[in-house]
């Protein structure tokens, strides 16, 4: 199947969203038109950040603000060191040497040279350009948006950045549980997915079951799935252990669909363990699928009958928003972003270990209607809080609350 | 009698973190006389606005919390049960969880409890962009005819932020009304109780008040 992503504009999202949702940002965008917002984060492509970048500058520029994207220089020294980095935010254990904080400002301090900054807004994406906040003294408004999971950082990578982010005029985390004790203004604004993606735009009935017979699925079945990285945190096994026990009620199906990541030996330890799991089960479909499957993914979702993203510990967890947009019930773990957005009881059910979520997955299987009506509520659900166009009008809006500072109500009529 | 068009607002909403939490109910007690009013008005009313398409069991995330997390069913029954729509201020609507809180420590006996680990409190607060729509009721009767078409944030605004937010102690619908001297279909309006409905029923609701008093 062709992908018809390319050149997509803003009146595509009409008949996605609806006209007044268009409107709404207009309204907004028309406050803060012809403000020169410049982006900077670490990649051009690969990674949710490159992903939503990619996107969003298309949309905002027509919207008027005159937005742009540019992405700093490091060799493979300095990203080991914002790998560590990353992960020690993330609250994992990492070493963080006084060379390695030397190689950050080092680099830092080259792109500072070589770099051009010339926005009314300038808008830094996570901490591997963080330090660029040296720059400020050049005038405009800077933004240091944090893409990733801060909940509990570690104590001596956290005290590493929070100097840099303390110089900025406004933050912005994707949970209230990413706050941190800062002195600028925190802002909340919850990742999204883009409708008319690959991964998510609507897909013909013939290619879905076409995906399915590929990985020989019966459609005439139930199929439980979870979309994840084989990933310890994501439960694989605790969703196989929950599958075991609803085949003893219930005929179905179960696939476990993600990266093989064939560069991250855990991953690989995982899937090993995972295929040890599955055993010789005929209804149990691991499948470790190569970069740029969105396609399939898509149809994979499309074609089950109840979503699983039993995570033990999650970031956002926006596969839980693509299932809800396929109207598929999703049974989540009770943590982190999967909280906001699984309403339990309304787009599905949050869950704490492998009994919960196979009770819920028989519930589900032998309610239609409770199916029917989780879905659409699901779908509704992300309609209003997890699409692109909310990400957007969320932008702006602090694009706009940058010049009102300490306001709670901004009159702008 | 005022002659002066009715002009539909919006309002476009920021979530602000304060980076203050809670854990105990001692914490929250602490917490909810401290923190600012727009803190109070967010946790009390952004339900509304995230999934406006289903009635949600509590509205009142003080509530949802203290039963979810501290597992004080009965506190928390106590604070899902605090009627918005007996306040006009956020000051009396503190006060109120103040004093529901206050008599629930007052009379529990044992070991304050600790919510689990990921499971805090976190305070946010709304930043509110209030905005002209450009869409403007010359009379009553137009009034209704443009109501059809508004969105529920503009309804969420005139409806709930103007009434306990801005204080202005009734909905501006019938405030303006009054002064229109439809008294009657004012009184009718402001009597709807948006917390028990979602935002597309009340103005399905609101519709109907309209059409009772001879304006379809």
């Amino acid at each position: 199947m062709d992908s018809p992503e390319r050149g997509i504009r803003l009146a595509d999202y009409e008949a996605v969203v609806g006209s007044a949702v268009l409107d709404e940002l207009r309204v907004v965008a028309s406050r803060v038109e012809g403000l020169r917002l410049q982006n900077i984060n670490s990649t051009a492509v690969g990674g949710g950040v490159a992903e939503i970048l990619t996107r969003m500058v298309p949309l905002l520029k027509e919207l008027g603000v005159q937005a742009s994207w540019d992405v700093i220089k490091g060799d493979q020294r300095f990203f080991d060191v914002t790998k560590a980095l990353h992960n020690a935010m993330h609250g994992k254990a990492e070493t963080i040497t006084p060379q390695m904080i030397e190689c950050y400002r080092d680099t830092t301090a080259a792109n500072l040279r070589n770099m051009t900054f010339g926005g009314d807004v300038v808008w830094i994406h996570d901490p591997q350009p963080a330090g660029l906040i040296e720059a400020k003294k050049n005038g405009g408004k800077w933004v240091w948006r944090c893409h990733i999971d801060v909940s509990s950082p570690d104590a001596r990578a956290w005290q590493f950045i929070a100097p840099f982010v303390d110089r900025y005029d406004a933050s912005i985390f994707s949970m209230p549980d990413f706050a941190q004790r800062l002195s600028i203004p925190q802002f909340m604004v919850a990742p999204s997915i883009d409708p008319l993606s690959d991964k998510n735009r609507e897909l013909d009935q013939g290619f879905i079951d076409s995906v399915l017979e590929k990985y020989g699925l019966d459609p005439e079945r139930p199929v439980m799935t979870q979309i994840s990285r084989f990933d310890r945190l994501k439960d694989p096994l605790g969703v196989i252990a929950a599958y075991r026990m609803v085949r003893k009620r219930h005929d179905c199906q179960l696939v476990l669909a993600g990266g093989d990541a064939p560069d991250d030996p855990e991953g690989a330890e995982v899937l090993k363990e995972v295929r040890e799991a599955a055993g010789d089960d005929p209804d149990i479909h691991v499948l470790p699928l190569p970069p740029y499957s969105d396609l399939e993914i898509n149809a994979l979702v499309r074609g089950s009958t109840v979503v699983f993203q039993k995570s033990v510990k999650e970031g956002f967890g926006l596969t839980v928003s693509e299932a809800l947009w396929k109207r598929k019930p999703v049974i989540g773990g009770a943590v982190g972003g999967i909280r906001l957005q699984i309403i339990h009881g309304v787009t599905g059910y949050l869950v704490h270990s492998p009994a919960g979520a196979a009770q819920r997955a028989m519930q589900l299987l032998g309610d239609p209607a409770l199916r029917k009506r989780m879905g659409d509520s699901g779908y509704m659900h992300v309609k209003q809080n997890f699409l692109l166009t909310r990400h957007v009008k969320d932008y702006m809006l602090v694009l706009l609350a940058l010049d009102h500072p300490g306001e709670d109500i901004v009159h702008l009529c | 009698m005022n002659y002066e068009p009715f002009h539909f607002h919006t309002e476009r909403r920021l979530v602000e973190l304060t980076g203050r939490t809670a854990r105990t109910l001692a914490e929250l007690r602490a917490a909810v006389g401290e923190i600012s009013g727009a803190c109070i008005f967010y946790h009390t009313h952004h339900l509304f606005l995230s999934h406006h398409f289903e009635t949600p069991l509590v509205y009142n995330d003080f509530a949802d919390w203290t039963g979810e997390a501290l597992q004080e069913g009965a506190l928390s029954e106590k604070l899902a049960a605090i009627d918005l729509m007996s306040f006009t201020s956020i000051r009396d609507l503190r006060e109120a969880i103040m004093a529901t809180i206050d008599e629930h420590l007052a009379s529990s006996r044992g070991r304050p409890r600790e919510c689990p680990p990921g499971d805090e409190f976190y305070f946010c607060k709304s930043k509110s962009f209030i905005m002209a729509t450009g869409v403007v009721a010359l009379d009553v009767a137009d009034f209704f005819r443009k109501l059809a078409g508004v969105t529920n944030l503009s309804l969420y605004f005139h409806f709930l932020e103007a009434r306990l937010r801005l204080e202005r102690r009734t909905n501006d619908f019938s405030h303006w009304m009054r002064g229109r001297g439809e008294t009657a279909l004012a009184d009718d309006i402001d009597s709807l109780d948006p917390y028990i409905v979602t935002l597309d029923e009340l103005k399905q609701q609101i519709l109907e008040s309209g059409r009772a008093h001879g304006f379809a």
